[in-house]
């Protein structure tokens, strides 16, 4: 297959960046969009030109550290799949693809197709946990749990935390990727001592980082390569009213009011 | 220097408690005072950087991905095992001790191994109260299923995705000591060299991958968790970061390597299919639970798989191992995958592959039983090979997955430079010559959550050192001397890039240095692997400037190391002049093909001082056995 390829090429976080064209030949349909992207990055070394900066890992669908908007799409436009384990045969021969960074205030570019995405680490910092210290725990069997919780749990937990969801987000919102970390953990008995705090932690970490609302349009499950599911958003603002409920309740026992 | 492997005295089953009732403590309110530095946030690393902030000390880790979350831990599918015996099968912590020390091909520590099969409850319990959503029973309790080599059920597992689940447990656990401002994690940081003061390891110079700066950290302690090295192979399952540079820097610094030859290549990969692959992807080996390998009886068989009648198909682990069957340990399985393909009757394009086949599994359990269990794998098949796993069979193949070598640690997972602590899957470990299934993950929370918090205790406690700040003299030397090798790098403006240097080492160690070794093979790779060396730093083009984001600079480093890393991985290979799990030399096997030990001659672990331009050193731990009688390792 030969491609066009027109790319955003950016110095660094502060420089201007601009679309650049490239063409990659003798493409096999074999090859993964990383893959051909590898071969065009061979292709500019040997001349001398540095190559396209992209995130990648693991390079199986499963780190969460490959990126792209491709024509538009979060993670190119087949569904379920990352950047890394899209394949060239999903594409035809004399194909023009337009190669963007994930956009969203939140992710500064640092440069070509690298963002930031550092935010997501402080959501979850804000709160995305089960406050337990190593040792002590009790025997793993002692707490049953029922196995549609877990497996509801698990599919909330699936969530790899690449951002595609911001990205394809009109308001640049995180709320799928909060709502995925707080639908695993509210779902489990585990979750629950720290449940109130943490849905209003997370939520604020959130919005400081200046992620957008969410408005139900629903991008961000059709750009999850997980398949989130946008049931645990509503789940979020359940557990979010609720909370707020919650500590209207204790803050008024402790202080002695109402 | 003497191998001091200070395995604590008395019978191997009280080792552990003994040593944690008698080692020495820091008090509460001193762990302020020491600074540890943790490079790598993977199961070892973030386990460990985590729970020692926990305990009070001030910790800053390190990881060259964007988050912490992303360390290649997360890839890992099965599962992870630990002696619960939910199942009420016959486990026990023994078993899972022996199984261990066989499937190592009695090299490993005794003493290690049977602490890390103690662990393993420990580790579960802390998982599930973290959150960790392993699988269930309807009734709500713990779910097993059986691994690779093991007979009985003792693997846990959430779904297809365990290592990502117990690496979020992990990742979690650790973010919520950053936000307590009790860990610092660098990310885009990758370390670059270790600085030894006084013969203790005093910190890491790093360099910042976005701004290119070089910048040196000091603390008390260095705990280096930075995975294996299947990379030198260029093709492996690791993610394309992974690298061996931590490690081997370290080493060329004074810690030695031990059994760098050790390297598993894990039999249910998905096959290669062009040279363009930048990656070999890994299928779970659960699959082996229900799928049957087989190839054709004949050589150069053009049939579909769908035509070739029961009679003519040979399920040859099932044929050579009926009490283990498919479930045979990798080493095994994989030898054989190579053999049958040797012959001629190799499946797909190029000959190298053979069937995973479901066929009978979906008429005995049904369809969506299947599809139930192994469901994402079916999926990530057809995505990668554009075929349907369930209408026919699958096409597997060995690869390079993980290295039970590493660099060499004591009982107290402390390298022979004191300061220098190594954990997971980056020291040598309790696997031996072969690593079971579902062991890996065990192993690493076991050294990040339940060990180093004691032996680092320890060693802070029993040893008196002043603070070092980053103006100190050998700080300033190996920052200048990082800086040099990075202009040195940019300077060559040659005509390979670093990505061919790499697949040529990495072919070269595979066809040599693979799954199946000879002398000739191995001295044919040093002679090959020290020539491409020396042309790469004459010949290599790395494009841009130092103080950038230059993804093609951090390649080239990771590949020079690779290469001298390499040929150290060759020399290991042939001085061990004998069969044992993952290594196979073919002058040392029986008349049916088994790998054979030769006990009297290399019954021990094989430690690597480097020794700059002049070859290495190799020094020897003698390895005893005083619980498990070695045996020949037979699975028939």
């Amino acid at each position: 297959m030969n491609l066009t390829l027109n790319v955003w090429r950016q110095k660094d976080r502060n420089a201007a960046g601009r679309m650049e064209t490239y063409k990659a030949s003798h493409i096999s349909p074999d090859m993964s969009f990383l893959e051909m992207l590898d071969v065009v990055n061979e292709d500019l070394i040997k001349t001398g030109k540095e190559p396209i900066a992209f995130d990648h890992d693991c390079r199986e669908g499963i780190c969460g550290m490959c990126s792209l908007m491709i024509n538009g799409m979060a993670h190119g436009p087949e569904r379920a799949t990352a950047t890394c384990q899209l394949h060239m045969r999903k594409f035809r021969d004399g194909d023009e693809i337009t190669i963007e960074p994930f956009r969203a205030r939140a992710f500064p570019v640092l440069r070509d197709l690298v963002t930031d995405r550092g935010a997501l680490d402080r959501i979850v910092q804000a709160g995305g946990f089960v406050g337990v210290n190593t040792g002590g725990a009790p025997d793993g069997n002692e707490i049953p749990i029922p196995r549609e919780r877990q497996e509801t749990a698990m599919d909330a937990a699936a969530c790899i935390g690449c951002g595609a969801c911001v990205a394809a987000c009109k308001n640049a919102s995180a709320m799928l990727y909060v709502s995925a970390k707080v639908g695993h953990l509210v779902n489990l008995p585990q979750g629950q001592p720290e449940r109130q705090q943490r849905v209003r932690a997370m939520v604020a970490q959130h919005d400081h980082e200046g992620f957008g609302h969410c408005t139900n349009q629903y991008e961000c499950q059709a750009a999850c390569p997980k398949e989130i599911s946008v049931g645990f958003i509503a789940q979020l603002n359940r557990e979010y009213l609720h909370s707020s409920f919650g500590f209207a309740e204790r803050e008024d026992s402790s202080t002695g009011v109402g | 220097m003497p191998l001091e492997s200070n395995i604590p005295p008395g019978p191997v089953a009280e080792k552990w408690t003994r040593y944690r009732s008698e080692c020495k403590l820091v008090n509460p309110a001193n762990k302020r005072k020491f600074k540890v530095l943790v490079v790598g946030t993977g199961l070892a690393g973030g386990a460990a950087a985590a729970t020692l902030a926990e305990l009070g000390y001030q910790v800053e880790a390190f990881c060259y991905q964007d988050s912490p979350r992303r360390a290649h831990s997360i890839a890992a599918q099965g599962g992870i095992n630990a002696a619960k015996n939910y199942q009420n099968d016959g486990d026990s912590v023994y078993r899972l001790f022996y199984d261990t020390i066989k499937g190592g091909d009695f090299r490993a520590r005794e003493s290690n191994v049977h602490r890390l099969a103690e662990t393993s409850v420990q580790i579960i319990d802390q998982c599930v109260a973290q959150g960790v959503p392993f699988a269930r029973e309807y009734g709500g309790l713990l779910a097993n299923r059986s691994f690779g080599g093991a007979q009985v059920s003792r693997t846990f597992y959430c779904r297809g995705q365990t290592g990502q689940q117990l690496m979020l447990g992990a990742y979690q656990a650790l973010c919520r000591q950053v936000g307590y401002g009790k860990v610092k994690v660098r990310s885009r940081c990758e370390m670059v060299d270790l600085i030894v003061v006084d013969g203790r390891a005093r910190g890491i110079v790093v360099r910042d991958l976005v701004n290119g700066k070089i910048e040196s950290h000091t603390g008390d302690a260095v705990l280096l968790c930075t995975g294996g090295y299947s990379n030198a192979f260029f093709l492996s399952t690791n993610a394309a970061g992974c690298n061996v540079t931590a490690t081997y820097r370290a080493h060329k610094r004074g810690a030695y390597f031990a059994n760098p030859c050790y390297t598993q290549i894990h039999p249910t990969c998905i096959p290669v299919s062009g040279d363009h692959q930048s990656k070999l992807t890994l299928m779970s080996e659960s699959l082996r639970n229900d799928g049957r390998i087989w190839v054709p009886k004949k050589a150069g068989e053009t049939r579909r798989s769908a035509d070739i009648p029961e009679s003519e198909r040979d399920y040859y682990l099932e044929r050579k191992y009926p009490s283990y069957g498919n479930l045979a340990p990798r080493d095994i399985a994989s030898r054989a995958a190579k053999e049958v393909c040797d012959e001629g009757r190799g499946v797909g394009s190029g000959g190298r592959g053979v069937y995973l086949d479901f066929a009978e599994a979906i008429k005995r359990d049904s369809r969506s039983r299947i599809q139930d269990k192994y469901g994402n794998l079916f999926d990530m098949y057809e995505n990668i090979t554009g075929e349907n796993g369930y209408e026919q069979p699958m096409r597997i193949y060995p690869a390079p997955h993980y290295t039970m070598g590493g660099l060499w640690v004591d009982y107290n997972l402390m390298s022979n430079v004191p300061g220098l602590f190594v954990l997971g899957e980056a020291n040598f470990s309790d696997h031996g010559a072969n690593r079971l299934g579902a062991s890996a993950l065990m192993q690493g929370l076991a050294d990040g959550y339940f060990i180093i918090p004691y032996t680092l205790a320890n060693y802070f406690a029993s040893t008196k050192q002043d603070r070092i700040s980053t103006d100190h003299a050998e700080c300033k030397r190996l920052e200048q001397e990082t800086d040099a090798q990075v202009k040195k790098l940019l300077s060559i403006k040659g005509k390979k890039t670093a990505v061919e240097y790499h697949r040529e080492v990495g072919r070269l160690l595979w066809d040599n240095c693979g799954m199946a070794r000879s002398k000739e093979s191995l001295e044919t790779a040093i002679s090959k692997i020290h020539g491409l060396r020396s042309e790469f730093w004459e010949n290599v083009n790395v494009p841009g400037t130092a103080l950038d984001l230059n993804v093609g600079l951090e390649r080239a480093w990771r590949v020079a190391d690779f290469m001298e890393f390499g040929e150290l991985m060759a020399r290991d290979a042939l001085a061990r002049d004998e069969s044992c799990g993952g290594h196979f030399r073919v002058e040392h096997q029986y008349p049916d093909g088994e790998a054979k030990r030769d006990d009297e001659r290399f019954m021990h672990v094989a430690a690597w001082e480097y020794q700059g331009t002049k070859d290495p050193v190799r020094h020897i731990e003698p390895l005893e056995y005083e619980k498990v009688k070695p045996s020949v390792r037979s699975y028939k």
